[in-house]
């Protein structure tokens, strides 16, 4: 079925079609419609959900927390300085395996008070151990949110949908909502083996000490760091899992084909612009524009960033002699964070392309197409005398 | 997933004696119960029994005399504050032989 809905209507359908069981949210902009929407589909009967309201983001994640380990299938949404109030339950979610999904809709964070886009809210989050995803418009919004609670329920962690906060939550865009039944067949019902059952009492995420220790049964038990070791294995081993899921999708829904990074006028590129969300389709129309002067060059947007798909971007971009990372985030002090993935990913590739990292639109400054033709332009040109410094892009003062 | 992939993804316990390990080693003092003053002992009867309702770890007996399971006692020294007729002392550890131990 064709709908001309908001993104986040987009997500909120998705999360209706996968039949989520609970949800516990706190509105904050650019977020809100989300969570209004599907308050009204639980009240109007269309989902039989728990929905349950919470008084901070905080608790939106505990409660998450509780039903997914009662068995339930569960969900939350928020966004910059709500996402960064439930930090430390996003931790526990991770550790605790549960196969939570959660859309943020990225605005820059504060101070100084900002409630426009950019990533610096997700990015800052990456090390958390959960699975991050950006979208890059209303049908992958809808698609991945479906996704999603198949990739976290098979693998058991918890997934974070993102896109950008106004530029997509609040824009409307024509996508294709796909049948109940088709969705059915695409995402069983949530039956974890284990869970939250009186009937077999236990106690989970008990405290660890520094070393292994023996259980009731006199078997060892694996401490904090053995623990830690297995999240950080089975979220490298989710990449093939994206792929395999990203397949299947494909073959009930006929979308997807590229689960981590989406090429455009890439095959025979020289140089490669290289971002995450809505911002790698507005860079389609420099590449269209620098193309028709007879540069070769192209964009490439990322779908997935934790697990950071270092093999798929190493082989997208290694062969090229360029690579531009635009980027709507900081690793303040530093450099941009996807710039550092990027070069790291490509640390051992025979023949490395030049890295150049550009920031851009932080806070909802705009981002104006003649302003990344001349970034891009700019990188091309200079080669040597840009360095690692992220370059600055829209600055007025 | 089985069980035991399960058991290694997060940090999981059963109710059972020792899931903590052998937590008796954490005893810096160790409660030691007099009979001739524990209400239930002197009795017969099974009554108070304030030590085995606040030991938080579930180590002190409901029987009589009570007794109490040093391998896991971690000497919180609660039940000594809970019994009411002062049948429970506090002793240094250092103070018994290794045989004692």
């Amino acid at each position: 079925m064709h709908v001309i809905e908001s993104g986040n209507v987009a997500a909120a359908t998705g999360v209706k079609l996968a039949r989520t069981q609970v949800i516990a949210a706190y509105p904050i902009t650019p977020q809100t419609p989300l969570t209004e929407k599907l308050s009204e589909f639980v009240e109007g009967g269309e989902l039989p959900a728990e929905y349950i309201p919470v008084e901070s983001e905080h608790s939106a994640m505990a409660v998450c927390i509780a039903s997914s380990t009662a068995g339930a299938r569960s969900f939350t949404a928020t966004s910059a300085n709500g996402l960064l109030y439930m930090n430390e339950q996003l931790h526990w979610a991770a550790g605790s395996r549960l196969p939570i999904v959660m859309c943020v809709a990225n605005r820059g964070v504060g101070a100084p008070w900002t409630v426009w886009n950019d990533h610096q809210d997700t990015v800052s989050q990456r090390d958390l151990g959960w699975i991050q995803l950006y979208c890059a418009d209303h049908q992958q919004i809808h698609d991945t949110v479906i996704k999603a609670f198949k990739l976290a329920e098979t693998v058991s962690i918890p997934v974070m949908v993102c896109y950008d906060g106004y530029l997509l939550s609040h824009t409307y865009m024509p996508f294709d909502q796909p049948e109940q039944e088709q969705v059915d067949a695409f995402l069983p019902p949530f039956a974890p083996e284990h869970f939250l059952n009186p009937e077999a009492p236990r106690n989970f995420n008990t405290v660890t000490l520094p070393d292994v220790r023996p259980d009731i049964h006199g078997n060892t038990a694996p401490g904090y760091m053995e623990i830690r070791k297995t999240l950080h294995s089975d979220l490298r081993g989710a990449i093939g899992e994206i792929e395999k899921i990203d397949g299947e999708f494909g073959e009930i829904f006929g979308r997807g084909g590229e689960p981590f990074v989406e090429p455009y006028r890439c095959d025979d590129a020289d140089y490669v612009a290289f971002c995450m969300g809505s911002l790698s389709y507005q860079v389609r129309d420099v590449v269209d524009a620098m193309r028709e002067e007879g540069t070769k060059v192209g964009v490439m947007g990322l779908k997935v960033y934790r697990p950071f798909p270092d093999v798929a971007v190493r082989d997208a971009l290694a062969k090229c002699k360029g690579v531009i990372v635009l980027e709507k985030a900081l690793s303040y002090g530093n450099q941009g964070a996807l710039f550092a993935d990027v070069k790291s990913a490509l640390f051992s590739a025979e023949t490395r392309p030049f890295v150049h990292n550009y920031i851009v639109g932080l806070g909802g400054r705009e981002i104006k197409t003649e302003h990344l033709y001349d970034a891009l332009t700019e990188s091309i040109n200079n080669e040597a005398a840009i360095g690692d410094e992220p370059q600055w892009v829209g600055l007025k003062m | 997933m089985s069980k035991e992939e399960f058991c290694n993804m997060i940090s999981i316990s059963e109710p059972g004696p020792g899931d903590g390990g052998n937590t008796g080693s954490w005893r810096v003092l160790r409660p030691v119960l007099d009979a001739t003053k524990c209400i239930p002992a002197k009795t017969g009867k099974p009554s108070c029994f304030n030590c085995w309702l606040y030991c938080p770890d579930g180590v002190v007996t409901k029987t009589i005399p009570p007794t109490i399971d040093y391998t896991y006692c971690k000497g919180c020294g609660i039940c000594a504050e809970e019994c009411p007729s002062g049948a429970i002392t506090m002793v240094d550890e250092a103070s018994f032989t290794k045989e004692e131990k």
